[in-house]
């Protein structure tokens, strides 16, 4: 489902060159739960980032369901993240003046769903997280962790085959960030795929499968991680 | 989709009051310079009888000085002398044709109480009324076999009817001019052709007359014209010297439809020249000239020379308060660039985010638009007050719905041009670049 086989990522400035990624290697097979850790600065983030199509890798090879994207431009990038791919960020990212209904509405958007396909979406994943109660309340009325489902059911709503997760539970207290933990567990054992970036062991146990990162490389080399270089 | 965006828009103005509000004020600032001054060449440079302009000449020859040009470079005349201007009516050359000349006559009404006053006076003929399409509410003008026969008939606009007759039909009623009873034929309603194209020498943009007879009676009552006046050399005295002399104050208008009939009117005009210069007259090189309604406008340079600098002024105005709007839009892309950074990465695509950014500068050029009106209408008010004293200020001072439209329209275009780039800013905003920052 997710192969990148030798994917570098370098950033250049005048005077600097970073390798955020060097290599990288990885493949994820569809209704995987799979939790990336490493410390500050290893290629976590950018490595999700090249995953959901908002950042080009320099070189390497990257495929999305057996479809090489390292070539496509904007639009099409555009269509496959709105399509495929939902993200839950660690701060939410909200958009503050629209209300639930309409913050899980903003990936439906760019899909051109009619307005009763949209609400009937929309209203189905707030259910699955437990706020269609709250559809008219403002981001601002929320808690934290209430926030975070609101954040969910939007990577929900376009009904995408796989789940980008940067450290989702980081600004939650323990009692939210296990509900949020809870939850995300039971849409993947419904058969959505995730990936979830956290710096916390704990967290990470609970997926199927830890990958851990170091230097822009996959570092632990046992047998449930699928290095595409071992498996080709 | 173009809804969504509106509503987005909407937030946004509401989420950045501020911002909003100084884009807003620059551009109905930046309009309403531009519009005030456009207004006024608007009014000054519009075309007063679309319908019939390119049917209408003004007709120009070259009576002047052998030795010296009415107006270098070797322009002839704008008006004739009488007994050009009567030769050439008499001559009957063209489908129409009408001369006049501009008078002052007093009115006396019949009516107890109701005191004698002043009426800016037209003496013409009768073709006027229908060559200049002039909006009867009753009766209408007179025919040519009144100018031929000097006729004692008037025309009178609705003002003079309304305070002689109190508004009632006065058509076969009596007139009293200067102590001379006229025959009502008809009665004009309020008439401001702008510019006053049949007589641009005597004030393009002042009032048209209360009172219209016919050519023939002025000239045998000797009544003189109240207008401008030049001669090149001293007249003979007396009326009679008047009317043989080479001062120029009449105007001719002549109706041709089609090339052909403007020719043989040219050809006409030259054998007019030919047949005078054989009697000793007209000196200079064959210069006859019929201009239409715009190119006589365009040729009297109706529109004046500051009013043109002024909109160039205006309009550096406008690409001033513009380049504001854009440093203003900027700073909102800047703010907003988490935003676009998360609908960017949840599957916006460049052309999404150009769209909602540029609904969103159309819909600020709206407001600034119709704040733009409100801003022309001060300016204009400011024109009126400055200048209130001349009359015919107030008439270049008016709004239409055209010049409504315009502002509006023009502030919507000009808010979309200055968000070109700072939308195109938004657009290379990166998907991931600010999802951490959030």
């Amino acid at each position: 489902m997710l192969s990148m086989r030798d994917v570098s990522k370098i950033y250049r400035t005048d005077t600097i060159e970073t390798h955020a990624l060097r290599k990288f290697s990885l493949s994820v097979d569809e209704g995987e739960f799979v939790s990336v850790t490493g410390p500050s600065g290893s290629g976590k983030t950018t490595f999700l980032n090249i995953a959901g199509l908002l950042e080009e890798s320099t070189s390497g090879i990257y495929e999305l369901d057996g479809r090489d994207v390292s070539g496509l431009n904007d639009a099409e990038r555009s269509r496959l993240r709105n399509e495929k791919i939902g993200f839950i960020f660690q701060s939410f990212n909200l958009i503050p003046e629209l209300d639930v209904f309409d913050n899980v509405d903003v990936p439906l958007r760019y899909r051109s769903f009619d307005a009763a396909e949209r609400k009937k979406r929309i209203d189905r994943v707030l259910d699955i997280v437990g706020l269609a109660s709250r559809n008219k309340h403002l981001p601002s009325q929320l808690s934290g962790g209430q926030q975070q489902r609101v954040a969910i059911a939007r990577a929900l709503a376009g009904e995408p085959r796989f789940l980008l997760a940067d450290e989702p539970t980081g600004n939650l207290d323990s009692h939210m960030a296990d509900s949020v933990m809870e939850l995300l567990t039971e849409i993947n054992t419904q058969g959505t795929t995730i990936i979830m970036v956290t710096h916390e062991p704990a967290l990470a146990d609970r997926a199927r499968r830890n990958i851990h990162v170091l230097d822009g490389q996959v570092s632990n080399g046992d047998s449930d991680i699928h290095l595409a270089s071992q498996t080709a | 989709m173009f809804r969504y965006y509106l509503k987005l828009g909407l937030f946004s103005i509401r989420k950045n009051p501020m911002l909003s509000f100084l884009m807003v004020a620059a551009i109905a600032v930046g309009i309403g310079a531009c519009m005030t001054i456009v207004n006024v060449d608007y009014v000054m440079s519009g075309n007063p009888i679309p319908h019939r302009s390119d049917l209408l000449y003004h007709v120009q020859v070259d009576s002047w000085d052998t030795n010296d040009a009415y107006q270098e470079p070797d322009l002839p005349p704008e008006q004739l002398t009488y007994q050009d201007g009567n030769a050439l009516w008499q001559a009957n050359a063209a489908r129409r044709q009408t001369l006049s000349y501009k008078a002052t006559r007093v009115v006396q009404p019949g009516t107890q109480g109701e005191r004698p006053f002043r009426a800016l006076t037209r003496s013409t003929t009768g073709d006027f009324f229908a060559m200049f399409d002039t909006p009867f509410i009753y009766g209408g003008g007179w025919d040519r076999s009144a100018d031929l026969n000097e006729e004692y008939v008037v025309v009178i606009d609705r003002e003079v009817n309304d305070r002689v007759f109190g508004g009632a039909d006065s058509v076969g009623e009596s007139l009293v001019l200067n102590g001379k009873a006229y025959s009502v034929t008809g009665v004009i309603d309020t008439w401001e052709p702008l510019p006053k194209y049949y007589d641009v020498n005597n004030g393009p943009f002042d009032e048209s007359e209360d009172v219209y007879i016919p050519f023939s009676v002025s000239i045998a009552n000797e009544i003189d014209s109240s207008g401008n006046t030049s001669c090149w050399k001293p007249s003979e005295g007396g009326w009679d010297g008047r009317l043989a002399s080479e001062c120029i104050w009449v105007q001719l208008w002549v109706e041709l439809q089609g090339e052909n009939e403007k020719l043989d009117y040219l050809a006409f005009l030259e054998g007019y020249v030919e047949s005078q210069k054989a009697v000793g007259r007209f000196g200079r090189p064959m210069n006859n000239r019929i201009n239409d309604v715009m190119e006589w406008m365009e040729y009297q340079e109706v529109v004046a020379e500051d009013v043109n600098v002024l909109l160039g002024i205006a309009i550096m105005f406008l690409v001033v308060c513009l380049l504001n709007t854009i440093s203003l839009l900027l700073a909102k892309v800047a703010r907003r660039s988490g935003d676009i950074s998360l609908r960017r990465a949840l599957g916006a695509s460049r052309r999404a985010v150009f769209a909602q950014y540029i609904v969103e500068a159309g819909m600020i050029g709206a407001v600034g638009g119709i704040f733009g009106v409100g801003m022309t209408w001060l300016g204009l008010q400011g024109i009126r007050g400055l200048y209130g004293e001349l009359d015919f200020i107030a008439r270049l001072v008016a709004m239409d719905w055209p010049i409504i439209i315009m502002a509006v329209g023009l502030a919507i275009i000009s808010a979309l041009a200055a968000a070109l780039y700072p939308t195109w800013r938004a657009c290379r905003v990166h998907p991931a670049s600010q999802l951490k920052a959030l």
